[in-house]
């Protein structure tokens, strides 16, 4: 490998992990929002019925 | 609004490294990976003291938003503690032609710090969520921050001279552009790790809140 290839290495290793993080924080996220969307939906059912 | 700054500074840092900044005569182009490198091993020691910050705080006030605080805060150090390890790696295998030496005490005590705050996680887990827990996480993020100086001065203080310095007493190793880009960079990473811990915090006592919702809400 050359000097040159070590630096893309390195640079590509930052936005890799830093990609992987913020795809983790989105899955969460579309998961709290099917969660939020869930309760909303409980709570429409919970008043109406009582 | 911090997520789009971070954005933009690592944008002008990544320009400034690779276009503005002139190639190093000693190390030639694999010293670019400095840029990034030094900044990250900075903020993940900022996100470690930042953690104890807010354990100390947990402990001192009793408030217990300042365990997730410290909890995110650790997790970040830790995320950029890991890249510290995996950039200085490659750094250390195009400059001396080994991924590691056992000999430079800088980096065996980087990877200390490391390893003892990846081990917090495997104390947290380990104990029911509860007071109990975030005390105990508080006092072991604590105990953790006496390790930062260690390792931040432990170059300074060792004579094996193997891990170049960035500054010394006489000041910062490096003049004019290369200076520029290297603040650059350590800004860019500071607001990048912000952003970071903001949306993480977010998303926990966005969780948090919606766990406590759905228990009221089913029972």
């Amino acid at each position: 490998m050359s000097q040159s290839d070590y630096v893309v290495a390195a640079y590509a290793v930052i936005f890799v992990t830093l990609l992987v993080y913020v795809a983790i924080i989105a899955a969460k996220l579309a998961r709290l929002e099917r969660e939020t969307a869930e309760l909303a939906e409980l709570a429409r059912k919970r008043s109406s019925g009582g | 609004m911090v997520a789009a700054a971070a954005a933009g500074l690592v944008g002008i840092a990544i320009v400034l490294a690779f276009l503005v900044a002139p190639e190093d005569a000693d190390q030639g182009i694999s010293q670019r990976i400095f840029y990034f490198h030094v900044p990250i091993a900075l903020t993940a020691y900022a996100c470690f003291g930042w953690g104890a910050w807010k354990a100390l705080l947990l402990l001192w006030k009793g408030d217990e938003r300042y365990d997730l605080e410290s909890y995110v805060a650790v997790h970040q150090g830790t995320i950029f503690g890991a890249l510290t390890l995996a950039t200085g790696s490659i750094w250390a295998k195009a400059s001396w032609g080994h991924w590691w030496r056992w000999e430079s005490k800088q980096l065996v005590l980087f990877l200390v710090l490391f390893l003892f705050y990846s081990a917090y996680f495997m104390l947290r887990f380990s104990i029911e969520e509860g007071p109990r827990r975030a005390n105990v996480s508080a006092v072991y993020a604590l105990f953790g921050v006496a390790l930062i100086p260690i390792s931040f001065l432990a170059i300074r203080l060792a004579e094996d001279f193997i891990h170049p310095t960035t500054f010394t007493r006489e000041g910062p190793q490096m003049t004019g552009t290369m200076f520029v880009a290297f603040c650059v960079g350590w800004l860019a990473m500071s607001v990048l790790a912000y952003a970071l811990y903001r949306v993480e915090l977010l998303g926990k006592r966005l969780d948090a809140n919606l766990r406590e919702l759905r228990e009221a809400l089913t029972t």
